[in-house]
């Protein structure tokens, strides 16, 4: 059940329509419902998490919305174009140049630089001369703060470089909506806070739509304007949102028990 | 009944009576059970563990807790033993029922459904493997040239030492094992003309195919496999590039290019190899020259690089696809790579097969 008590208030752009929508969406592996009824909206502009516990179906939920993963009931629209309607794949392929994508490893390709990881996009997609392409993408790694570690391979840089040219490489043909998997696991907090601060000057700067996975607290605070908390349900029970609304809120005053639990790391008896 | 334990019950102590217990246990169905710890200096998890197992034992069998039934019955048992039982009897999920074991036909369907499911993955493979190739006029900028040259540099230059010596050495095996029968009948001289046909028609392409399965085909598959737990396919996949042009195709193109030169350079290791053999045999040197001309045509040595370039493409076509079907966890790298060189080998064996009998038919 979707906690109804905490609404966030409406940010400005709330007023236009939504960049990203979920109907219903339900995710099943054979006889296991992870989640069912998932239903949000994403405005322009927005730096949208989902977040909620280990197993919860956060990472599947955001495969779903880049289209890797069609969901088993529901429809979801990203960037105006129905990915899980008749026609998605022609839609899943149009979609995908309008979003990057920074999966938690960073995904990096380990037989290329970080630049020419970066430049692989503007090459396929771009009529960019070689030089300028070079140009753009070393902005990229500029805007990331990896200018110096454009000649590095990915073997030789530490987790939270990774993840930054993850992002730097997303941004490469400037989509307008941004996916992040879990951009702060693993990273120390200093790191962790770093990113924070990277992604709020990307939104600011770019003006870009940030969809962002992630179960860390400290950032969820730092960085999200609205959420959506999943939760794996009970044994033998289907899993699904229960609380939607502005994080500072949901902490403040939601009466949901995980809800709470997971926002004053409360102990929650098992089920 | 009434089991009785004394002395520790840890892992050591639980371990000397576990089928023991469990066997009085199953024996003592027909009563209810009581398990007696008053004899018990110490008792851990896994102690409890044996514990909560016999009772599930006994249950399963057809038994039943003594007294009012409500529950097991420990006697003189502490506070701690008796909840280390029922942290035992609760993360073990012994109050569940136990899973059966599926019947043998699910078990067969289960089997079946699994090879038709690879059935099927192959065969979708091909087929994108065929649209990839169809589009790759409109992806051209997808198939990098640079990479292209480093996979038939990776399978082809830097395999050339190993190659070489394998052909050598075989035809250095060969040329000895037959000139043991061919003596008999005076006919050492045609040593060359066996060697050479053999080499030719059917050894050369096979070895190369071979050295590339367990060389080149498992390394296509653990590149490929390494990618798709970094989630780098996935990336590629959002970033809208076709993993099919972009992994597959210049892998599939490089293995094709480099087997008639791999299967080339063997053959003439080999030939080397048996001239090495003929020498010592005393024979000249233009004399082996002469008997493998006349023993060789065009068709043989064509046929033959016809055969590797087919060989080259289904153990890369293997390699990748066993790359791109990587699951998830530490192993399944491991498992790809050895999918792709028993892949890579049985089909080459079956494709010579099948080109063993088309040549038959043709009269090749």
């Amino acid at each position: 059940m979707t906690d109804p008590s905490p609404q966030a208030a409406p940010a400005p752009a709330r007023a236009t329509a939504p960049i990203i929508t979920a109907d219903g969406v339900a995710q099943r592996f054979g006889s296991r419902t992870i989640f069912r009824d998932v239903t949000f909206a994403v405005a322009p502009g927005e730096v949208f998490v989902i977040l909620g516990g280990s197993g919860c179906g956060k990472s599947t939920l955001m495969k779903q919305l880049i289209g890797l993963r069609p969901p088993t009931a529901g429809h979801i629209v990203v960037a105006g174009r129905d990915i899980t309607g008749p026609g998605a794949d022609a839609a899943r392929a149009a979609m995908r140049r309008s979003i990057g994508v920074m999966f938690q490893s960073g995904a990096l390709f380990g037989s290329m630089t970080l630049l020419e990881n970066v430049m692989l996009p503007l090459e396929v997609f771009t009529d960019l001369p070689p030089h300028a392409r070079e140009e753009v993408a070393r902005v990229k790694l500029g805007l990331v703060g990896l200018a110096d570690a454009a000649g590095l391979m990915p073997a030789e840089i530490s987790g939270g470089m990774a993840k930054r040219a993850g992002i730097a490489r997303a941004m490469a043909l400037d989509p307008p909506i941004l996916f992040l998997d879990e951009p702060s696991a693993g990273l120390d907090p200093i790191t962790s806070a770093g990113l924070d601060r990277l992604i709020l000057d990307l939104r600011t700067d770019l003006g870009a739509t940030f969809v962002v996975v992630t179960h860390e607290l400290q950032s969820i605070l730092a960085i999200a304007d609205r959420c959506i908390m999943l939760d794996r349900g009970a044994f033998g029970d289907a899993g699904g949102m229960i609380a939607e609304g502005d994080p500072r809120r949901l902490r403040a005053e939601s009466t949901h028990p995980i809800v709470h639990a997971f926002f004053h790391r409360e102990m929650v008896a098992a089920a | 009944m009434v089991l009785t334990f004394a002395g520790r019950l840890d892992a050591a102590g639980a371990g000397d009576v576990w089928d023991a217990a469990h066997e009085a246990a199953r024996q003592g169905a027909g009563t209810g059970l009581a398990i007696d710890l008053a004899g018990v200096s110490f008792i851990d998890l896994a102690g409890a563990t044996l514990l909560a197992s016999v009772q599930a034992a006994h249950v399963a069998a057809g038994g039943g807790a003594a007294g009012d039934g409500s529950g097991p019955d420990l006697r003189g048992a502490d506070s701690r033993a008796r909840a280390l039982f029922a942290r035992a009897c609760q993360a073990g999920g012994y109050a569940r029922p136990p899973k059966r074991p599926p019947p043998p036909d699910a078990t067969m369907r289960v089997v079946c459904g699994a090879a038709l499911t690879a059935l099927t993955g192959g065969i979708a493979f091909l087929g994108e493997v065929a649209v990839a190739s169809v589009r790759l006029p409109a992806r051209r900028r997808m198939l990098r040239m640079q990479d292209l040259l480093r996979y038939a540099d990776q399978a082809g230059v830097r395999s050339l030492p190993l190659v070489a010596l394998l052909g050598y050495l075989m035809g250095l095996i060969l040329a000895f094992q037959s000139a043991i029968p061919l003596r008999r009948f005076g006919a050492d001289l045609f040593v060359a003309n066996l060697v050479a046909i053999s080499l030719i028609r059917e050894l050369g392409p096979l070895l190369a195919a071979v050295i590339l399965a367990g060389r080149t085909g498992s390394a296509f598959a653990a590149e490929i496999g390494t990618m798709k737990v970094n989630e780098e396919v996935d990336a590629m996949t959002t970033m809208g590039l076709d993993p099919m042009t972009m992994l597959v195709l210049p892998r599939l193109v490089a293995a094709m290019l480099v087997m008639p030169v791999m299967t080339l350079a063997l053959e003439l290791a080999g030939l080397a190899g048996m001239a090495t053999v003929m020498s010592a045999f005393n024979f000249p040197l233009v004399a082996i020259l002469r008997q493998v001309q006349g023993a060789v045509t065009a068709v043989d040595l064509f046929g033959g690089l016809f055969k590797a370039v087919c060989f080259g493409s289904a153990v890369a076509a293997i390699g990748c696809r066993a790359g791109l079907a990587t699951g998830v966890g530490p192993r399944a790298v491991g498992l790809s790579a050895t999918a792709a060189v028993v892949g890579g080998i049985v089909s080459t064996i079956l494709l010579d097969g099948v080109f063993a009998l088309l040549f038959y038919r043709l009269g090749l």
